[in-house]
């Protein structure tokens, strides 16, 4: 009986290895999937609630004080109404605003750079925001026709850390080059501010003028000196897959979802937790103000683990 | 013999073992995703986070019947929206309409165009008294192009007695002595206020005298006695608005009164202090603006931001910065 046991058992043996190996080699082969992992690489999201919840208070308050945004908001006298609207609006939510023109207008405050070419604008006003950072860690570049929600900014960024290199906004691909969309807005760590302001002495592969025959458009100059950094394009989206930052108006998305959803238009639509929106009108932009940092639900309370105040000096937030 | 035996023992043990491994396999397999399905699940729940126990409680001590005033023509156009949005947060939602139909929409004995709206009015406020006066508290109007927070309206109506004749909406002042309320921001009466319209009728004080339905029954609320009730917040900024947000938020220079203000009751106030945080309508809202403001409301949210209005809190909340 035992002498015919065993045999059984060395069958069980066989059988049970040669079931590990096939499963191993399964599971290998699904591994080398690189093409995922390099695709999870290209996708940023904001650290989820279960984590937040892991924190203490004082982490949580010391996290609170650390993400801070140095806004460079790029604007032209062309622009002066926009100009206008986000000096007026979201801008005051930033740790620090400043506004980078072409040339100087009497009737709003600016740094003059002097400077007609958008590229080289952009390379000038990167550099005077490096330079007077102070202890600020993040930067947003953006168009005055681009609204922000900085505080959401501030919520996809908080976990992330500013000695590294971060280059995040709405990315799109230009040939084999990933970059960030400009008019969706643009979110730059300290290390990324601090690696182009390195690439920018390097004449061939970051040239301030480039071709004067052909212009290429800022955000893939800005692509290309990030590469040759080391730096590359991450896509803002929140946990659910949705993209953050926008360059359409909120009534565009919410048109287009009208005619792809229509039996679910504002929850297929847009984040919650949305960065940017843009192509919008100034008195849309004064209803988007209204629309998202006062019209609400009495009785509705989002429990967010951590409390960004309001603004000094505004009435209108 | 004895070796085939074993050769049969040895195989079954291979069958065996295989059988037993696969199994187990499996089974972890499936345990995997679906510990990822639940969190994808929870994570696109609606609302998921957000905690709503003030609100429902108010929704079940303060009931509200909507009757929204519409037309066969307007359902796909304009009432699915409101279907779609706010429709669904009144404890009881009716769409009145010449016709009825499977909309649902009730059939008023009526037919349609500007000069029946009146007549739509009173048919409406006889048919809820008949039918559903102990089913609410509060009775609003509003038309097929009306965005209503349900939240905020019962908010503002819960300090107040619906046995008492009261009418809440945006005070406007000429034709009627007392005052009336916009037919487009919506108005709403208490059940004291929808018995004595309905009474006035039956006794012939009330009467189909005009073509224009808030101005008539803002005359019959006046001869039956009802108060029209303030409804701007602590902050005096108004709730209801006969006109889109862009109308009143976007700052201006002092100016004269412009034309859609000149009826105002109140002072009216232009830019950012016209409108309360816990607004209750906007009118002239086409079906973008509709699941647009049902986004700005409901949806989206600046992460942790400390919202500056607090009418809960007793201190004055302009100071605290």
């Amino acid at each position: 009986m035992m002498y015919e046991g065993s045999s059984f058992m060395k069958g069980m043996i066989l059988g049970g290895i040669f079931c590990l190996v096939v499963s191993f080699f399964e599971t290998f082969n699904s591994g080398t999937h690189s093409e995922g992992h390099e695709h999870l690489h290209h996708h940023l999201k904001p650290v989820s609630k279960d984590e937040l919840e892991k924190l203490s208070e004082s982490q949580m308050s010391d996290w609170t004080l650390q993400v801070r945004v140095y806004c460079l908001i790029m604007v032209t006298p062309k622009l002066l109404v926009h100009w206008a609207t986000a000096n007026d609006t979201w801008s005051k939510h930033c740790d620090k605003s400043v506004f980078y023109t072409s040339e100087s207008s009497k009737v709003l405050e600016a740094v003059d750079l002097q400077e007609q070419d958008e590229w080289a604008r952009l390379r000038k006003a990167i550099r005077h925001a490096y330079e007077n950072a102070g202890d600020l860690r993040w930067f947003f570049v953006a168009r005055p026709t681009t609204f922000a929600i900085i505080e959401n900014l501030k919520y996809l960024v908080l976990d992330k850390d500013p000695s590294q290199p971060f280059y995040i906004g709405h990315t799109e691909k230009s040939g084999e080059l990933d970059y960030v969309e400009y008019d969706s807005g643009i979110v730059l760590s300290y290390e990324t501010m601090r690696r182009l302001i390195e690439i920018f002495k390097d004449v061939d592969r970051c040239p301030e003028r480039g071709n004067a025959l052909w212009k290429t458009p800022e955000e893939t100059q800005l692509a290309t000196c990030l590469k040759y950094s080391g730096v590359f394009a991450e896509n803002g989206e929140d946990a659910q897959g949705k993209g953050l930052f926008n360059k359409k108006s909120v009534s565009s998305l919410i048109s287009d979802s009208m005619g792809q959803n229509p039996a679910d238009v504002v929850e297929a639509c847009c984040s919650d937790m949305a960065i940017t929106f843009g192509g919008m009108s100034q008195s849309q932009i004064q209803v988007l103000m209204y629309g998202v940092y006062r019209l609400r639900p009495y009785g509705h309370d989002f429990h967010d683990s951590l409390t960004f105040l309001p603004p000094k000096d505004s009435d209108n937030d | 013999m004895r070796s085939f035996k074993r050769h049969i023992l040895f195989l079954s043990g291979i069958v065996v073992s295989v059988l037993l491994s696969k199994t187990c396999l499996l089974v972890l397999r499936t345990l995997t995703p679906s510990f990822a399905m639940t969190d994808s699940y929870t994570s696109t729940v609606r609302h998921g986070v957000k905690n709503r126990t003030a609100a429902l409680d108010l929704s079940q001590k303060v009931r509200v019947l909507c009757w929204v005033m519409t037309q066969p023509q307007h359902l796909k156009s304009r009432t699915q929206h409101i279907r779609a949005t706010w429709g669904r947060r009144c404890n009881i939602v009716l769409y009145m309409s010449s016709e009825a139909s499977d909309f649902p929409t009730v059939g008023l004995n009526v037919s349609e165009g500007r000069n029946q709206l009146y007549w739509k009015t009173i048919r409406a406020f006889q048919h809820i008294h008949m039918h559903h006066l102990d089913d609410a508290d509060w009775f609003l109007k509003a038309d097929d192009d009306t965005f209503v927070v349900l939240e905020n309206l019962r908010y503002g109506l819960s300090k107040h007695n619906t046995e008492e004749p009261l009418y809440f909406g945006r005070r406007f002042k000429p034709f009627v002595a007392q005052g009336y309320m916009s037919g487009g921001a919506g108005y709403v009466l208490s059940k004291e206020a929808l018995r004595r319209f309905v009474k006035g009728f039956a006794d012939g004080l009330c009467s189909h005298d005009t073509n224009i339905e808030d101005i008539g029954l803002g005359k019959c609320m006046e001869t039956m006695k009802v108060q029209l009730g303030d409804s701007r917040d602590v902050l005096g900024r108004q709730t209801f608005h006969p006109y889109p947000p862009h109308y009143y938020l976007t700052r201006q220079l002092p100016r004269p009164r412009p034309w859609y203000l000149l009826y105002e009751h109140y002072h009216p106030v232009e830019g950012p202090g016209c409108c309360s945080d816990l607004a209750i309508s906007f009118h002239y809202i086409d079906a973008v603006q509709m699941h647009t403001l049902e986004y700005y409301t409901y949806h989206l949210h600046p992460y942790g931001y400390k919202y500056r209005f607090n009418p809960d809190e007793r201190s004055d909340n302009r100071n605290n910065n």
